[in-house]
């Protein structure tokens, strides 16, 4: 499945990266912390994340993710959203939380 | 081929800079994608450490034929147990570090686990240094 048909799916909203929109995701990851995400989130997974500032999208970067999603609609800072342009890598937003998000995405990846 | 990259302590709009310089550099010379990832993923870490812990700190990397050696040394309050410091969990990061999602105390073992070698020296009241290898042939 690939990153557009999951924010129709999942009505999420696109707010940076739209170059890479037609990634393919291969699954999720949903943690708040940093590090935690350097050591265990995958290649071409959806990283689900309450965090907003531009570090989040320099780990997405650095571990080729297919797309961030921050959740409880909360608003990306103004550098996070330009480094996801520069990156295209996408950054989206939902109005669910992350436990709601990601049973959601598990659910559509699984079926 | 040698250069390097400064590190500035509390700026952590800039964490990440060497990581992806490194990155572009090894992608032109061709490295396996896997081998790269576990570098960048060492040094992005280690830079963040001289940002959420040090004054400010330098990264030194030299790519020869065979390897990638990254010292990564900073002035700052030093590391008093390497040893603790290395334990999943183990953080002094203060509150507004934890906030943004750092402070897990899992940057020194993502770096073990992701380098060939490791190799750290510290003196409280001055900095540390971390040395790691990696082979660029898988
Ligand atoms: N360059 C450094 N200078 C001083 N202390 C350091 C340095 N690097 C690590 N430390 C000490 O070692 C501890 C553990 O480091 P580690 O990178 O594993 O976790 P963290 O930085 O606290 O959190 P995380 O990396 O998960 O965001 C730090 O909290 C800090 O006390
Ligand atoms: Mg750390």
């Amino acid at each position: 499945m690939k990153v557009c048909d999951i924010i129709e799916k999942l009505n999420l909203k696109v707010i940076g990266g739209e170059e890479g929109l037609q990634n393919e995701v291969t699954g999720g990851y949903t943690s708040d912390l940093l590090s935690d995400v350097m050591g265990n989130v995958d290649e071409g997974q959806i990283w689900i994340t309450l965090q907003t500032h531009r570090n989040v999208m320099a780990v997405a970067s650095l571990k080729e993710v297919a797309a961030v999603i921050i959740v409880k609609d909360l608003e990306a800072d103004e550098n996070t959203i330009s480094q996801s342009n520069d990156e295209g890598i996408p950054l989206l937003s939902s109005s669910m939380e992350a436990y709601e998000l990601s049973g959601e995405l598990y659910q559509l990846l699984k079926g | 081929m040698e250069f390097s990259y400064e590190v500035e302590g509390g700026n952590f709009a800039k964490a990440g800079n060497a990581a992806s310089g490194v990155k572009k550099v090894l992608k032109q010379l061709n490295v396996d994608p896997k081998v790269i990832k576990r570098i960048v993923v060492a040094l992005y870490e280690g830079e963040v450490n001289v940002v959420a812990h040090a004054y400010k700190g330098k990264v030194l990397v030299d790519i020869d034929t065979s390897r990638i050696y990254i010292r990564i040394e900073d002035e700052g309050p030093g590391i008093p147990d390497i040893d603790l410091a290395m334990q999943v969990g183990y953080s002094t990061a203060s509150a507004m570090v934890r906030e943004m999602g750092f402070g897990a105390g899992m940057g020194l073992p993502n770096m073990k686990r992701n380098a060939d070698a490791i190799e750290i020296s510290s003196k409280v009241g001055e900095g540390t240094v971390v040395e790691l290898t990696t082979k660029l042939t898988s």
